[in-house]
């Protein structure tokens, strides 16, 4: 079983659900982004998603573009986060690179991978990658026996969702609004019709794959809201925010203990 | 090339439907879609409804009555004789869509574009712009059509181009500044995909030029190729005979894609696009992103692209704001790389040299885009000697580039060019003495923006 899904399967356990931090490599800079990255672990994250930063993320909301503008204009690169990955590892905590495709292209696909298996990262969130295209990245993952999370949307049809769990590993990604990161007062009803709809499209599968939800969760309530339908929660602009504020390392860690508490009351079924 | 390009039996009356795209929009390792799951049934719904909308006679109809009657379509061949004394001897025939309704070709897209919005329901549209053409442009076909209409520009740009973010709310648009990464053209188009994720229920994205992801790169360039398919009919009946050569700038690419395809499938006539090499490849400081750029992703396909060794996109330089692209449209890419077309770098100061000659010679004032393709030509019809025939897009119309122009070439401070009515609105003077680099005028995806 991949080091994701076990980890998953690990909170399900505990009756809880797991809690995925997002935090870019390099901001405010490199070492104190892996200061963060440690922080939210000894907060309580299960999974750290590791972000390559990148000069057009069409998917984040403007917190995040700032803080990962700062980390390209310092010229951060692949090193460093095979770096952050090889801390987070350390720390106890299942690290996993989120990156938009050209970095990773950029760098070298096969490369990539097995450099990211060599410093023990589980594998990679590609948010601007979808299956029809990642047959490079399907044949390194497998190579180095990478995980490989692809997303959902409320906008993928039944055949889509069919196609692109078949193609995960580890876990799904439910982006559970249609937008761009970043926190939202409440917790959209489309993230519950889309887990269901996507743990349909997995036991069509006939192999079982945890579903985790990102996008607009930032507090303990919603962490909790979003445990009682969910498998995982991921957390990115809330996690980045302390740090635009100048709360460091500190900030982030109060952040994950909230966010911990809340993944452990869940408010509804579990699933 | 002195050889005619008319085979023993004529060259065909109608052109030849493009071999590629792929039914994933691949032209061979190129294209794609590289873009977050939310936007792939967006881009499912606009690609079966282009592709049913295309062949219903009643769409074919209505767009080429839009072409005739609201642009001015067929635009004419303008052979420039004083022009090509410049050139060689080569004898050099412009192609006018700059005399379309909005001063260039950006109009046949959007006019297109407009009608597929309609055709699926939606009732807004939002498009990207650098220097404001294709902004002018879509917010135009979305009044025409009685859409309503954003378009985002990086804030910088707003600010250097106030005429046309002024003709775009006279028009009834509402212009947003985009204000994250480097404020300019790249980063509204991100903006404007932000936009689109969030609100696709109800909005379309007009995109501006031949990039993106599929189905965006064939579809524009769909609504593009009447450029070429025209001109080429037009040398058939005026000369008897192909091209031996076309030209067009290139930044996204668009006029480029619409005035070759039509002559892909005449292997003998050259095809021919010229970059924005600003300050030189060598200088770092250009747009030439073939000649000087790598494949990689961005903005949703893979193509050539200026990037750092990290995969960061590099800022592009160029005094034409419609070049002023870090990236190319995918096909360009792949007819580079199977050798049907041929990408050349032209300067700043090859292109103001040209762009004077044209304006003196033959009483024309091109946009500063459609200047480097008649920069190419004068290197061209040097090479290739006098008895070529030489087709030139001129893109576009340089009203737009008077005070670019007019700094560029030191005629005067501000305040003695007078660059006429509706050109000199609230734009902030520039302190003391102008460099090239303060009149570089803005961004856009392809030529014209």
């Amino acid at each position: 079983m991949s080091a994701l899904q076990q980890r998953i399967a690990a909170a399900h356990g505990e009756d809880r659900a797991a809690l995925i931090a997002y935090l870019p490599v390099g901001y405010p800079d490199v070492d104190a982004s892996i200061a963060a990255m440690v922080a939210a672990v000894e907060g309580g994250a299960d999974i750290v998603e590791i972000g390559v930063p990148y000069s057009d993320p069409g998917m984040d909301g403007p917190v995040i573009q700032e803080a990962v503008d700062v980390a390209v204009r310092a010229g951060v690169g692949m090193r460093d986060v095979l770096r952050a990955v090889e801390a987070v590892a350390a720390a106890g905590a299942v690290p996993v690179v989120m990156s938009y495709w050209n970095p990773v292209e950029r760098y070298g696909v096969d490369r990539f991978a097995t450099d990211l298996a060599a410093a023990g990262g589980a594998g990679a969130i590609t948010p601007d990658l979808i299956p029809d295209e990642a047959g490079a990245w399907i044949a390194a993952s497998d190579a180095a026996a990478l995980d490989r999370v692809f997303l959902v949307a409320p906008s993928s049809t039944d055949a889509r969702l069919r196609s692109t769990v078949r193609a995960c590993r580890g876990f799904v990604y439910a982006a559970s609004t249609m937008g761009v990161t970043g926190t939202r007062a409440t917790v959209s009803d489309a993230a519950e019709r889309l887990v269901g709809r996507t743990r349909e499209a997995i036991a069509d599968t006939g192999v079982p794959l945890p579903v985790c939800v990102g996008l607009g969760v930032s507090n303990g309530d919603q962490a909790a809201e979003v445990a009682g339908f969910a498998d995982g929660v991921i957390v990115g602009t809330a996690y980045v925010r302390p740090l635009l504020d100048g709360e460091g390392a500190e900030g982030v860690r109060r952040l994950s203990e909230d966010l911990a508490r809340g993944v452990r009351q869940r408010a509804g079924a579990p699933a | 090339m002195t050889t005619s390009a008319v085979s023993p039996t004529g060259p065909r009356l109608v052109p030849a439907a493009p071999a590629w795209p792929d039914a994933t929009g691949h032209f061979g390792v190129f294209g794609g879609r590289f873009v977050p799951e939310a936007l792939i049934a967006a881009l499912d719904e606009l690609t079966e409804a282009y592709e049913a909308m295309k062949v219903d006679p009643a769409f074919v109809e209505e767009f080429a009555t839009l072409q005739r009657d609201y642009t001015g379509r067929p635009s004419p061949i303008t052979e420039v004789r004083r022009f090509a004394e410049h050139c060689g001897g080569a004898r050099v025939l412009l192609k006018r869509e700059d005399l379309n309704h909005t001063g260039s070709h950006k109009i046949n897209n959007v006019l297109g574009q407009a009608l597929l919005t309609k055709r699926i329901g939606k009732s807004r549209v939002i498009a990207e712009t650098g220097a404001g053409q294709h902004g002018v442009a879509t917010a135009t076909a979305a009044a025409l059509m009685g859409l309503s209409c954003t378009v985002y520009m990086g804030e910088e740009d707003t600010r250097r181009q106030a005429l046309n973010v002024a003709r775009m709310r006279l028009l009834g648009a509402e212009v947003i500044p985009v204000t994250t990464g480097s404020r300019t053209l790249k980063d509204a188009i991100n903006e404007a995909f932000r936009d689109w994720v969030t609100n696709v229920e109800t909005t379309n994205y007009v995109f501006g030029t031949v990039a993106g992801p599929h189905p965006f790169p064939a579809m524009v360039r769909d609504f593009q190729r009447v450029i070429g398919d025209e001109a080429r009919a037009q040398l058939l009946e005026r000369e008897g005979r192909l091209p031996d050569a076309v030209l067009a700038c290139v930044g996204g690419g668009s006029n480029a894609i619409g005035i070759f395809t039509a002559f892909v499938p005449d292997e003998d006539v050259r095809l021919i696009g010229l970059e924005a090499a600003g300050d030189g490849v060598d200088t770092g400081r250009h747009a030439a992103t073939i000649t000087g750029g790598t494949p990689g992703v961005l903005h949703g396909a893979r193509s050539y692209l200026l990037q750092d060794e990290n995969g960061q996109t590099i800022e592009s330089h160029s005094i034409s704001a419609g070049l002023d692209y870090p990236g190319v449209g995918p096909e360009h890419s792949y007819l580079h790389d199977i050798g049907r077309a041929e990408y050349r770098p032209v300067t700043d100061a090859e292109a103001m040299e040209a762009f004077a000659l044209l304006c003196r010679t033959e009483g024309i004032i091109p946009a500063i885009e459609s200047a480097h393709a008649l920069a190419g030509v004068m290197r061209l019809g040097r090479e290739v000697g006098p008895d070529a025939l030489l087709l030139v897009n001129l893109s576009g119309r340089g009203d737009k580039d008077v005070e670019t122009a007019s700094r560029w070439f030191g005629l005067g401070d501000r305040e003695e060019v007078d660059p006429g009515p509706g050109l000199d609105t609230d734009q902030q003077p520039t302190e003391g003495a102008v460099t090239n680099h303060e009149a570089v005028a803005g961004h856009d995806a392809g030529e014209q923006a």
